[in-house]
């Protein structure tokens, strides 16, 4: 499990080197006070997601179209590389009033 | 006797949020008096997961009811790590002590049903029970706090109780 999600990592990294010249950047999104920061941000296809749960209570960035669905228990960070372009709406499981919006270009 | 406070906001939490149009600011809560009612108030959701917990069987309610004992008993530690640094005894009052009987009727009615009939009773009631301890704090418990940060302590209970009311119209949506 471990090994084979450090496969697809390293793959997607290796294709997302392939397609963007330019490094991969890493881009910080925080929740805190049940809000997600910011609520619109632009990536790039390779660039990997860092989401930072401030609060005392566990989030998750669970996106509409299934691209990703992360659990942040209290006070954690998880990451998640941008595997394609496209414009992803994605809020918190727990809290539905939670939502923000993540443009992916290629 | 219950002032009008009390009565307006034990009325708005258990009958409609259209009670609380009348009350006036004339006699508000108290900050300890507050800080009960935000206390109470998430002691009977944390008391309605247990109960749902024993009795639900479906995937989404247990889930759900796990998701509301994890966060009010966050929110709560919170508070009551803001009252002990604000050297503040939280304060019984007629709100509360309507609220937690009201509270107990409410587990003994759920409590005699079963199966799926108790589970869509639990998450309606969860879902009328969240909107209207919104009101409650939106109308009255906000505006009413004095202390700055128990107001934003009540602005993040507003926000997570929101989150709640709309997460179980989602299960809620789910069971039929
Ligand atoms: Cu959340």
């Amino acid at each position: 499990m471990r090994l084979g999600r450090l496969f697809s990592i390293s793959i997607a990294l290796v294709v997302a080197a392939m397609a963007v010249p330019a490094r991969a950047a890493t881009i910080e999104i925080t929740m805190e006070n049940l809000v997600i920061s910011p609520a619109e941000i632009s990536a790039k296809v390779g660039d990997t997601i860092n989401w930072i749960n401030k609060d005392v209570f566990a989030h998750t960035a669970t996106a509409k179209n299934g691209d990703f669905d992360v659990t942040l228990p209290p006070k954690t960070s998880a990451t998640s590389i941008l595997k394609r372009a496209g414009t992803i709406d994605y809020y918190c499981r727990y809290h539905p009033n939670m939502k923000a919006t993540l443009k992916v270009e290629h | 006797m219950f002032s009008r406070w009390s009565a307006a906001i034990a009325a708005a939490i258990f009958l409609s949020s259209s009670a609380l149009q009348g009350a006036g600011a004339a006699d508000k809560p108290t900050d300890p008096q507050i800080a009960h009612i935000a206390y109470t108030a998430g002691v009977i959701d944390i008391n309605a997961a247990k109960q749902a917990q024993k009795k639900a069987k479906s995937k989404d309610v247990k889930a759900f009811a796990e998701d509301m004992l994890r966060d009010h008993e966050a929110v709560n530690k919170q508070a009551l790590a803001l009252v002990k640094k604000l050297n503040v005894t939280p304060e019984d009052n007629d709100t509360s002590k309507a609220l937690s009987r009201q509270a107990s009727e409410k587990l003994v009615e759920l409590g005699k049903l079963n199966g799926a009939a108790f589970e869509k009773a639990y998450v309606a009631n969860e879902v009328a029970y969240h909107k209207a301890v919104n009101s409650a704090l939106e109308a009255q418990l906000i505006p009413s706090a004095n202390n700055a940060e128990l107001k934003s302590l009540l602005q993040t209970g507003l926000k997570i109780f929101q989150g709640h009311q709309q997460h179980a119209e989602h299960v809620a949506a789910g069971l039929k």
